[in-house]
């Protein structure tokens, strides 16, 4: 039977979409400057526009950091208080900002939803600890670092695993959000206000640039991003998270069909998936499978399981990646799923045969491209790996995944399963310095 | 893996693994069972809980209805079923809305071996399948000739399909080759008169591993569908469990090129479930699996909220 479930669209008002936008500072929306097009990845059409922040709103915001600073950071209970507020306020506002997420970023609807949970959880997760810091071993008295810049290339949750922990401390921030979605930041620190943070704790400064004087500087982003970041403040303490370089490692004796699951959750983020050789056909057959019969679409629909990708120079990317992979002697797969007409998306595709020295196999992969390289022993999975952010290691067998956790690099490996950002779970890359 | 679209799997002869590819006796028997993929029981319903979720549009809901009512095997399994009980429930079965002609009739009865032959007699010159539980219903436990027996009896009733249990006790007590070999014997009275269903009684498995692997014990032996539960014991058809079981009808069409089906029976009570089951159908083991020949609800009450949500549906 051919069944069609037809098309479940949430509803795009829940999101509260403005025409226009402008930086977030001192507790308000400021004028800026030069309005940047915000396009709805989905239609590829320009929906909204922010307001860019200039230099002269950048200084502003570090002004209002520093003032609401010297409040915010010798008081812990009140911290706590409000932060715990600003957890209820996004659990309360969860349908709206996952609808904006879907609409600017297009993350599908229901993924949206997950993360937002997610990110009330850790909000919530650093609340408890802002009056506790004196009590959890860094000494006997651990102080605020002062004005915090955050720089993210990511959706919300990659937003709320720099900020809340550095609003917890008792730091003021000042963030850059990813130019591709800046919505979702901007309503978050909306949000804050709502939860009664004081103004000037959060600010918000699309396209700013922050070569001004903060005290520390916190980026998450791809490589290239952080060193670019990083290089703009010379001299100030830099925490890197770098993002990327999810390594799917499957096992001859993994739960396959968990295996594939596990993967195609993932989609469109940056992985590879690394197989033992023996499983490595049953494993294509299945994943081709699978992908044949994924629904791609729009976002705001529930029944999608794949959005477009967040930006038209992404999807640039990624198709020049193919391309590289192509020519590089990768074989390539692609999904045969019916695409939407317009907007950015791309067909899911796998590449076999490829080698750890090909383009496909060490760049950032922004699309759902998903590269399959094999192994023939765990130290081989595990040299082949190099050092990713994320591992998920898919095995039935306990001591070979602890094995694995234990010589990976990575800033959190999971077992059988992938992308469960536990608040109370370590999750940082080894290079970071800790600055809060 | 090669580098174009999959072609489907080339046709084989059916039967072409069986026995004697895994070998005779319980030891490797086992040996073939338990190297089957493990399943992660937080991964399997994670996933079923995503499909869940699914939503499906008013426009596609009758026809989504229609398909789940030519599923159900219309079922009455009571210490105190009548003769009369089970002549109602055929004229159920065969015209489930006397108002409505367009309402599919559904696929079988189901009722106890020895009223087999008053369902037989009810629907004469109906296409509705008569379906009886047989080899010591619920339980299971009773000697093979016994089983067999029952099995007669009910075949001799006029019955169309088989629902045999397998022996839970012999398959906890790791004598897997008891438990397969009662399935032959069952599938060679069966063969060529009736369709034979495999109850594993899953809620008496200790977990998913274990429902794949009886799974595959079915199929290995001739089962023409695996069926989850007898719907005497709880939990019964869950829809990780029947996810399991999609998974291992498609791993054997993967395998020998031949399609055998699923029955969830148990515990499936409402409309909106049984769509549940039906994406999972479509999703786990594909379009082709959406027929009433390789996809059976086993449900008493299922069919009365089917109706009442279609009388609503557009």
């Amino acid at each position: 039977m051919n069944w069609d479930y037809g098309v479940a669209p949430g509803d795009a008002a829940v999101a509260k979409l403005k025409p226009a936008y402008s930086p977030f500072v001192d507790g308000r929306y400021v004028e800026g400057g030069d309005p940047l097009a915000v396009h709805n990845p989905t239609t590829g059409e320009r929906h909204a526009e922010v307001a860019a922040a200039c230099a002269a709103d950048v200084e502003h915001a570090v002004g209002a950091a520093r003032r609401a600073q010297v409040g915010w950071g010798t008081l812990p209970a009140r911290r706590a208080r409000l932060l715990f507020r600003l957890a209820q306020v996004v659990d309360d506002r969860r349908d709206e900002l996952a609808a904006l997420e879907a609409l600017d970023a297009g993350r599908p609807v229901r993924r949206a939803r997950d993360d937002l949970t997610a990110v009330a959880a850790h909000v919530r997760s650093c609340a408890g600890w802002a009056d506790k810091l004196e009590f959890a071993g860094f000494g006997p008295a651990p102080r605020p670092v002062g004005v915090l810049g955050v720089l993210v290339a990511g959706a919300l949750p990659a937003v709320a695993r720099r900020v809340a922990p550095a609003l917890a401390c008792g730091n003021a921030v000042v963030l850059v959000p990813d130019p591709d979605a800046p919505l979702g930041a901007l309503v978050l620190a909306e949000a804050a206000a709502e939860a009664g943070l004081p103004n000037g704790v959060l600010n918000v400064v699309p396209g700013g640039v922050l070569d001004v004087d903060v005290d520390a500087v916190a980026v998450t982003g791809p490589p290239a991003f952080c060193r670019a970041a990083a290089r703009l403040v010379p001299g100030r303490a830099v925490a890197r998270e770098t993002t990327g370089g999810l390594a799917q490692i499957v096992h001859d004796d993994a739960p396959l069909d968990q295996a594939i699951d596990g993967i195609v959750e993932a989609l469109g983020e940056d992985q590879r998936v690394l197989v033992a050789e023996s499983v490595a056909d049953e494993l294509g057959e299945l994943l081709r499978e699978r992908l044949a019969r994924l629904r791609v679409g729009d976002p705001l629909d529930h029944n999608t399981d794949l959005g477009p990708m967040s930006s038209v120079q992404r999807r640039d990317r990624a198709v020049a990646l193919a391309t590289a992979a192509d020519d590089e002697g990768a074989r390539r797969w692609t999904s045969p799923t019916r695409l939407p007409e317009h907007g950015w998306f791309l067909a899911p595709t796998v590449f076999i045969d490829v080698a750890p020295t090909m383009r496909v196999a060490r760049e950032e992969i922004p699309g759902p491209l998903l590269p399959v390289l094999t192994f023939r022993t765990p130290a081989e999975a595990v040299t082949t790996a190099g050092a990713p952010r994320a591992a998920a290691v898919w095995t039935d067998k306990g001591s070979r995944a602890l094995w694995t956790a234990q010589r990976l690099p990575a800033g959190i490996v999971w077992v059988n399963t992938v992308n469960r950002w536990e608040p109370a779970a370590p999750a940082a890359a080894l290079s970071d310095h800790l600055v809060f | 893996m090669t580098a174009t679209v999959p072609a489907p799997p080339a046709e084989t002869p059916p039967g072409v693994l069986g026995r004697a590819d895994v070998g005779r006796d319980d030891r490797s028997l086992r040996r073939f069972l338990h190297g089957l993929p493990p399943v992660d029981e937080a991964g399997l319903e994670r996933r079923s809980a995503w499909l869940a979720g699914r939503r499906v549009a008013a426009s596609a809901e009758r026809q989504v209805l229609d398909l789940a009512v030519s599923m159900v095997d219309l079922t009455t399994l009571e210490g105190a079923d009548t003769p009369g009980r089970v002549r109602a429930l055929c004229a159920q079965a065969h015209r489930p809305e006397p108002t409505d002609p367009e309402v599919p009739q559904v696929a079988a009865v189901c009722v106890y071996p020895d009223l087999a032959a008053v369902a037989a007699e009810a629907l004469r010159g109906s296409p509705v399948g008569i379906a009886a539980v047989a080899t010591a219903f619920p339980s299971g436990r009773a000697s093979l000739p016994v089983k067999l027996a029952d099995t007669a009896l009910a075949l001799d009733g006029g019955a169309t399909e088989i629902d045999m249990v397998i022996d839970r006790g012999a398959w906890l007590a790791g004598r897997y080759g008891q438990a397969h070999d009662e399935i032959v014997a069952v599938r060679a009275l069966v063969d060529g008169r009736a369709h034979l269903k495999v109850i594993l009684e899953t809620g008496e498995l200790p977990g998913y591993d274990d429902v794949r692997r009886a799974a595959w014990l079915a199929l290995l032996a001739g089962a023409d569908m695996v069926k989850t539960s007898t719907g005497k014991t709880s939990p019964a058809a869950t829809l990780p469990v029947v996810q399991v079981l999609l998974q291992a009808v498609r791993d054997w069409y993967r395998t020998t090129g031949e399609r055998r089906g699923v029955k969830a029976a148990g515990g499936i009570r409402h409309a909106q479930d049984a769509v549940r089951h039906l994406v999972a159908v479509h999703e786990v083991a594909g379009p082709a699996w959406l027929t009433p020949a390789l996809f059976r609800f086993g449900a008493s009450s299922l069919l009365d909220d089917l109706l009442r949500r279609r009388r609503t549906a557009r």
